[in-house]
């Protein structure tokens, strides 16, 4: 396959995985801001924009509400991590390769960007979780799209490298804004703001009742970092994404017969997940460690591309 | 006017039964609606041509007409016969022209129209290309004025598009009114990208030994037909590069991939001359592959049409057409050109100017009916302007009586009214010369008016080749 191609189709799995964390975490902050609390929600919906990366978009604003998020994180064409951006580039990304997606995914594509590209502000400031459950719709029908109908070729492995790296990065992106509430003191200090504060980071990955079914309802800091970090099963830890890298990265080197400095980094990666626990992590510093991981992810992402040439 | 389907002297003309039927049996309101549906799914297909700069959606649909146009068997079969045998002289002429030049010094084409053509490139002289072939897929824009009159309005022997409107058109229709096709009486389209890709593959360079690599080449997203682009390297099967996915090396093409370089035999290329290869052509050109027409001279790779393919289809060559046919092919030719003056001949300059109000004139070098006076339809102070040009450099201009085209059945906000049309046919010339039943037939949407030009009110039409006589 082309290279543009591979390129084209590992953006593409990256900005419709960028479009549903978005609307996942923009969704949780409009929960918080439902909390009681003193005075305004300007604390939380700055959390929302830096677990998105544009907190530096509202850094001028002096006290940042729904509104400026629904502008900034929603309908900025500007800002490359904005809902509307990332369908924008996703579509772009798939129109200059329209012959490797199939017609249900280009249609789903394309449908949602002629949607969205005339949304009404006021529409969404009126009803926002409706349009985020809606993004979420078109997103899911997009990966369903794909699943039911891409041949497992080389260029799904580069579509689902796309989406697992943005994934693993938007992970831990959220763990690195909200660590301080995950830290072991917090626990001590309990009460109600701080429960919200833990299950807030599962409403933003969608999890909170597969978080039920593993730990039956028992919240605490240390699991919940658990379960997105290191719990295998869990569709958005980072051990989860690390296991599909590596398995779309294996399939790619055993179909061309050549492995490259990104499978070993992969591999190494998720030996070193598989042999660690909480307790570790805590000890040398959470911060410390989602720091290194968003920078080694970065590493991965760079290294797929040099090793396919794009 | 000749109107395609009322024109018989009993009523509807026997091509246009079924047409004729359908819509009474449907209703004007039924098809309204019905039009709007179609608009939904070409958009959700992403059928669009790009127009930038103009402001609004820069993705526009072009207008489809849900009414077919018809021709019965016994009316393709002339007109296939007379685009074949054009496309032959095309072709025929190419080869004079960038080796012995017969046509020139038996005096039938002036030396200057042809060696000082803008499109004419020296750099292809004494070039062989597999096959003889320049131009592999010829467009030719025929009109109608008659029961039995075709005429040629222009030749397009670069890269024409549009076939791909061809396809979709008439999937659009199968899809839509499926029962109009259930009598199996209208001849199939859709084997058009197979013998695409066969005429292409027939074409492949001496250094390729195996089954040849073809690719198509579009200078990206932005352009105007990049649907058309992408549409027909995926119905090949072919890979959609553009320019930065080539390189040369060791007089061989290649394109970079996820396994590494891979070569290119064929390129079907969707881009002018000028930007093929910045070292032979255009040097400021960020859109070329450096060597490639070094590769394609010492043939490495077959460049689909030939670079210098477009001095056959010039409007000052246009004129020739008919001698080549009988000079090339010792055959009569079956379709006529449309009377044309030159300006640059002083007594038909004179005519023309004598006659503005009356004809339609061309820039020699202009496409897509921009910087056109059209005579009856103009005001005195714009005949005026436009005579001043053409004085000031008559060989730049062309003239032709106003057409009296055909007309076929439309559907309008006044409900079904005649609008003109043309047609473009697509003929593929390789070792095989093989043309699909049918072409793209546009049609001027506004009412009276004679520019059928996407980029100026045009629509589109599904084209139907019927299997019987009639």
């Amino acid at each position: 396959m082309l290279s543009r191609t591979a390129e084209n189709l590992f953006w593409l799995g990256r900005y419709m995985e960028r479009a549903e964390s978005t609307a996942r975490i923009i969704g949780m902050g409009a929960r918080m801001a439902m909390m009681p609390g003193r005075g305004g929600h300007d604390e939380e919906w700055r959390s929302v924009a830096a677990a998105t990366g544009c907190a530096g978009q509202l850094s001028d604003v002096e006290e940042v509400d729904q509104r400026d998020i629904v502008r900034t994180l929603i309908l900025d064409r500007e800002n490359p991590s904005s809902i509307l951006s990332a369908i924008g580039r996703a579509r772009e990304n798939g129109r200059a390769v329209r012959t490797a997606l199939t017609t249900p995914m280009w249609e789903a594509l394309n449908d949602t960007w002629l949607k969205i590209r005339d949304i009404d502000e006021d529409a969404i400031q009126r009803n926002l979780s409706g349009h985020l459950d809606w993004v979420r719709e078109r997103c899911a029908l997009f990966l369903g799209a794909a699943e039911a109908t891409h041949l497992r070729n080389d260029g799904y492995d580069f579509y689902r490298l796309g989406t697992f790296i943005e994934r693993a990065d938007l992970t831990l992106r959220l763990l690195d804004v909200k660590y301080f509430v995950l830290l072991p003191e917090t626990e001590v200090v309990g009460g109600g703001r701080d429960h919200h504060q833990w299950t807030s980071l599962l409403h933003a990955t969608s999890s909170q009742r597969a978080y039920h079914h593993v730990y039956r309802g028992d919240y605490s800091p240390w699991r919940i970092a658990d379960f997105l970090i290191l719990n295998r099963n869990s569709p958005r830890s980072l051990a989860f994404c690390y296991d599909r890298l590596s398995e779309h990265l294996d399939r790619l080197g055993r179909g061309y017969g050549v492995r490259h400095k990104c499978h070993l980094t992969t591999n190494e990666y998720v030996a070193i997940l598989e042999d660690q626990d909480m307790g570790e992590i805590f000890q040398t510093g959470l911060h410390e460690f989602l720091s290194a991981s968003i920078a080694r992810n970065n590493r991965l992402s760079g290294e797929i591309a040099e090793a396919y040439l794009f | 006017m000749f109107d395609e389907m009322l024109a018989s002297a009993n009523g509807v003309r026997a091509p246009y039964a079924e047409i004729d039927r359908w819509i009474k049996e449907t209703g004007l309101d039924d098809l309204q609606a019905r039009r709007a549906e179609a608009e939904t799914l070409f958009r959700k297909i992403g059928i669009t041509f790009a127009v930038y700069g103009e402001g609004g959606d820069p993705e526009r649909l072009i207008p489809f007409d849900l009414v077919p146009r018809v021709f019965s068997g016994r009316e393709w079969r002339h007109l296939s016969r007379g685009i074949e045998q054009r496309a032959r002289a095309l072709n025929a002429f190419l080869w004079d022209v960038y080796h012995r030049g017969e046509i020139v010094k038996a005096g039938i084409i002036p030396a200057d129209l042809v060696y000082k053509n803008e499109a004419y490139l020296p750099e292809m002289i004494g070039i062989n290309p597999p096959g003889k072939i320049y131009s592999h897929i010829v467009g030719i824009d025929i009109v109608r004025t008659g029961e039995d009159d075709f005429l040629v309005l222009e030749d397009n022997c670069r890269t024409p598009s549009g076939v791909s409107y061809v396809l979709e058109n008439r999937e659009i229709m199968m899809r839509m009114f499926p029962q109009l096709f259930s009598g199996r009486r209208v001849l199939p389209v859709d084997q058009y990208p197979a013998q695409l890709r066969a005429t292409l593959e027939e074409v492949a360079p001496p250094a390729c030994k195996d089954d040849p690599t073809v690719v198509v080449m579009t200078p990206g997203s932005l352009n105007s037909a990049y649907y058309e682009h992408s549409f027909l390297a995926d119905q090949m099967g072919a890979e959609l590069v553009e320019a930065h996915d080539l390189f040369v090396e060791d007089g061989l093409v290649w394109m970079r991939t996820t396994r590494g370089p891979r070569r290119v035999d064929v390129i079907y290329r969707r881009i002018d001359d000028d930007f093929i290869d910045p070292l032979a052509f255009r040097p400021d050109s960020v859109l070329g592959v450096p060597g490639l027409f070094d590769a394609y001279r010492s043939g490495g790779v077959t460049i689909c049409s030939a670079p210098g393919a477009g001095v056959a289809d010039d409007k000052a060559i246009y004129i020739y057409v008919p001698e080549m046919i009988r000079f090339y092919l010792g055959e009569k030719p079956i379709l006529k050109n449309v009377p044309t003056y030159k300006c640059g001949d002083p007594s038909d300059c004179k005519y023309v100017l004598e006659h503005l109000h009356e004809l339609v004139v061309k820039e020699v070098h202009g496409s897509g009916g921009y910087g056109m006076l059209i005579g009856p339809k103009s005001t005195k102070a714009e005949q005026e302007a436009y005579a001043k040009r053409i004085i000031a450099d008559p060989a730049d201009f062309i003239a032709q009586p106003t057409l009296d085209l055909s007309a076929c059945p439309t559907l309008t906000g006044k409900g079904i009214q005649p609008r003109h049309v043309d047609l473009r046919p697509f003929c593929l010339v390789g070792k095989n010369v093989r043309l699909t039943p049918g072409g793209l037939t546009r049609v001027a949407l506004r009412e009276g008016s004679l520019v059928v030009n996407s980029s100026q009110g045009g629509g589109v039409k599904d084209t139907w080749v019927l299997a019987e006589d009639l």
